[in-house]
């Protein structure tokens, strides 16, 4: 009787580990593509939208509608659910397809032209502006002042005929 | 008592100067980056009889060559070269996968060497694509679609078939079918 319930133990926890085992393989797998499910499309755009892909030109990757964009769109569903962030994701896109494919790209090379731009056309503008005025001033110091004196022969200028008649109305008062 | 306006000391000016200059050369400089940036954008893509830009594809993980995990162009010199442009998500280059294998098999033993460069592609996808077509040539993702860009390519399938002296002795745009195949082949070898 004791031996029967020793071998009963012994299947139990045969079993146990075999049920064990499976677990550890099949719930990582499982969890990971639940989790990728559970990202909303809302987060995915939130990401997709600051990305182009180079299929279609000047549309982002929200919008989109090609196959080669909704794919993309998966790429980031995928990472989402891994946990990564938002510049981690965006980090990756440039490294597989150049920095093109951020709608902001990274202030290195060439990109620095980007940023450097406005920043000279404002400097190089407030510069000219001030040199202008500066000239502006210098001139009108320069110029000799006029006096201007109507000559006395000159009528004084015909007033409008319903100012007058108001300047009379109120005379009358 | 009539003003008299004094001119600027001199050092003012020259100060001045030295500034308009300094924010001219700054002007300059960023036109002139922004004209090469332009200029690079709109290359012009290398045509039949000019030389084919070099590169290296690393392929995908996992995947090997000759027991190598890249390839430069360079190192492929004196063998004629066919390299194909492609994406999983692309219908028309499913109608020439075939055929490329089968180009593949056909002309590897007399020294052709067949690179697959896929283009703006997901990897996953990309390999997935591979089984499906059991391609066995060597393929890579277009990291940075740098190869792209110099190919200045329009879309996919494009091919570029390139002789042994690295010369571009044909350029399709569009799936390859097996008549054009077998002549183009036949020049690239006999160059």
């Amino acid at each position: 009787m004791q031996v029967r319930r020793k071998q009963i133990v012994k299947r139990g926890m045969k079993w146990g580990l075999l049920l064990l085992l499976i677990m550890t393989v099949v719930l990582p797998v499982w969890a990971q593509e639940s989790d990728s499910s559970e990202v909303t499309d809302d987060e995915v755009n939130a990401v997709a939208k600051e990305v182009y892909c180079p299929v279609c030109e000047s549309t982002p990757l929200d919008v989109c509608e090609t196959q080669a964009c909704a794919d993309w769109r998966e790429l980031i569903r995928e990472k989402l659910a891994q946990g990564q962030t938002k510049e981690e994701i965006f980090t990756y896109f440039a490294d597989q397809y150049g920095d093109r494919v951020l709608a902001t790209p990274p202030a290195e090379g060439l990109n620095l032209i980007l940023w450097i731009w406005p920043v000279v056309a404002v400097v190089v503008g407030g510069f000219l502006f001030s040199r202008y005025m500066r000239n502006l001033r210098a001139t009108a110091a320069a110029a000799p002042a006029v006096d201007v004196a109507l000559p006395e022969d000159v009528p004084p200028p015909a007033k409008d005929d319903y100012v007058s008649r108001i300047e009379q109305e109120l005379k009358k008062k | 008592m009539a003003e008299h306006i004094q001119n600027p000391p001199a050092t003012s000016a020259k100060k001045l100067n030295v500034t308009a200059i300094a924010i001219w050369v700054v002007v300059l400089a960023v036109l002139g980056l922004s004209g090469y940036g332009l200029m690079k954008t709109n290359a012009s893509r290398p045509e039949a009889g000019e030389t084919a830009p070099g590169f290296t594809m690393n392929f995908f993980n996992g995947y090997e060559w000759e027991g190598q995990d890249a390839v430069a162009l360079a190192d492929l010199q004196g063998k004629p070269v066919v390299v194909n442009f492609w994406a999983s998500w692309c219908v028309e280059c499913r109608l020439e996968a075939d055929l490329l294998e089968q180009a593949w098999q056909q002309y590897k033993d007399q020294g052709v060497v067949f690179v697959g460069i896929a283009y703006s592609d997901v990897e996953p996808n990309a390999k997935e694509y591979l089984r499906e077509f059991s391609v066995t040539y060597p393929n890579a993702p277009d990291l940075g679609t740098s190869i792209s860009d110099d190919y200045e390519i329009t879309g996919v399938p494009e091919t570029f078939f390139i002789d042994r002296n690295g010369v571009i002795q044909h350029v399709q745009i569009g799936p390859v079918n097996a008549s054009m195949m077998n002549s183009i082949m036949a020049k690239i070898m006999t160059q």
